[in-house]
């Protein structure tokens, strides 16, 4: 098991998109639960969010692996 | 939730099994990727005792690189223990092309792919051309010995050498050049390789699906026009319809049917391959985890959304309007940036969310064994794969999600990309 910096750079950036998507998602829900006949507009919009989000996190996972 | 009590139960069983084994004293034993059933089988009837006692020399399991095996691309098509050869075309500067089935490497077929034979100074090992870039090396169809594994340094990085063995000599061989630049292993090299793959098959194969079955389907389309769907078709007009009223009428506005053709083969393309990669036991060709494809998907969507680009597109990028010049010269470098990060996540979105999905079923079947220690433990590998199997199952679900939602979301930014590429400035004196 080779224990390294690099394996803490990739749980940081794991706990950063976490919190992101998360936020997102329980945002979406709400408001959701707030005006449940706009849900197409919400989910299209969470999803976009969700991905932006993750493609940073993407980044740094492949740093991660390119410095190893 | 007594089915899952029962799996903790066998889970821990095999646990303790496992902790009971570290305490004898004993090294870890195993045998090169152990995937199959058949060698599964091979492992724990076979597994010498006493070869161990002997000092004969064996690979331990690893389950990182059997799962980098296991997403790669090959040269030979593998279903279960069958290896069915794909046509090799090869280039190297120094000899020119070579053209011939893989089949002449005499695959076989207990060991993943590795050749028997050299052909024209290329050798099949674990799946990939190899070249062996040394003149004193047969050119004809000779046999080979065996492959070995070291290891070299260069910059202060460990890289690892593969070695053949053949007439008694040992020769270090060269990696076909790869276009992800050595992300993978591989790198720049003495030759090229424009083989058939496993990859590229699997491409054809779906392409030509996806052609038939679409092709089909407008035809039925311009012959009866205006009448219900049947068939196939009603199958996929819900999601073109979807396509065309979530993804590229919000998002694209008013020029969406422009666009339409490229985002539907786009999401097509890569719904159907992403699928593709998820059916077991059929070669699991990881198409959309490959770098390369997932780059030229990503290079069609930087063309097309800067060509489309409008004059307030490049205005915004290259000098904000409405903001103080000082801040200008801060955006302006990162809006140029941002021209070329869209692409490079979407090309990283999809090939590492298909890539880790891959991945983590491999490594989930792995666990039976590692906790099996490749045979030396079955009590361990028959608990834990019941484990590995549900586990495998459940992440085999939720990666069937994901291949939709993959789909989706690189047709979404695209569509996003585009519309945003392409929007009339409607608000004159709003400020941004």
């Amino acid at each position: 098991m080779g224990g390294s910096i690099v394996a803490i750079g990739m749980g940081l950036a794991a706990i950063g998109a976490g919190i992101g998507v998360g936020t997102i998602g329980g945002k979406a829900l709400e408001a959701i639960a707030r005006q449940p006949e706009a849900i197409g507009d919400i989910r299209a919009n969470m999803i976009l969010t969700a991905a932006l989000v993750e493609g940073a996190a993407l980044i740094a996972i492949l740093m991660a692996f390119l410095v190893k | 939730m007594k089915i899952c009590r029962i799996i903790l139960l066998l889970f821990l069983f095999s646990l303790s099994l496992n902790a009971q084994h570290d305490q004898a004293p004993t090294e870890k034993e195993a045998v090169h990727s152990p995937m199959t059933g058949d060698e599964k089988a091979l492992v724990t009837s076979e597994q010498p005792v006493a070869a161990h006692e002997q000092g004969e020399e064996h690979h331990d399991f690893k389950p990182d690189e059997t799962a980098f095996h296991h997403i790669s691309d090959l040269n030979v098509y593998s279903i279960g223990p069958w290896n069915f050869p794909l046509p090799c075309i090869l280039y190297a500067p120094s000899k020119g092309w070579s053209l011939f089935s893989s089949g002449r490497f005499h695959i076989d077929n207990d060991h993943h792919g590795s050749g028997h034979t050299a052909v024209d100074g290329y050798v099949l090992n674990m799946g990939r051309v190899m070249r062996v870039n040394d003149d004193a090396f047969p050119q004809e169809e000779i046999a080979i010995d065996q492959f070995e594994i070291g290891e070299s340094e260069l910059d202060g990085k460990k890289t690892e050498v593969h070695y053949v063995i053949a007439n008694g000599v040992k020769y270090p061989l060269d990696k076909a050049s790869s276009a992800d630049g050595g992300l993978f292993g591989g790198g720049i090299t003495s030759f090229y390789d424009f083989s058939i793959t496993k990859n590229v098959f699997a491409m054809l194969l779906v392409v030509g699906l996806l052609s038939y079955v679409f092709i089909g389907m407008a035809r039925a389309y311009k012959r009866k026009p205006g009448t219900a769907p049947s068939g196939l078709q009603k199958l996929f007009e819900p999601i073109i319809l979807f396509i065309q009223d979530e993804v590229a009428k919000p998002f694209i506005g008013a020029k969406y049917l422009r666009f339409m053709p490229l985002l539907l083969a786009i999401f097509f393309f890569i719904l159907a391959l992403n699928l593709f990669g998820q059916i077991p036991f059929f070669g699991g060709a990881n198409v959309t985890g490959n770098l390369g494809v997932t780059m030229v998907l990503a290079l069609i969507v930087f063309i097309v959304v800067n060509i489309n680009g409008n004059k307030h597109y490049w205005e915004h990028i290259i000098w904000m309007p409405g903001i103080p010049a000082w801040v200008k010269t801060l955006i302006t470098p990162i809006e140029i940036l941002g021209v070329f990060i869209k692409p490079v996540t979407l090309m990283l979105r999809l090939f590492a969310n298909i890539t880790a999905g891959h991945i983590v079923i491999i490594i989930f079947i792995s666990l039976i064994f590692i906790f099996g220690k490749a045979g030396e433990n079955p009590g361990a590998a028959w608990g834990s794969s019941i484990a590995s199997i549900a586990l495998a199952l459940f992440i085999s679900a939720i990666e069937l999600l994901v291949a939709f939602i993959q789909a989706y979301v690189f047709t979404l930014l695209t569509a996003s990309y585009i519309g945003s590429a392409t929007e009339e400035h409607h608000h004159e004196d709003a400020k941004h």
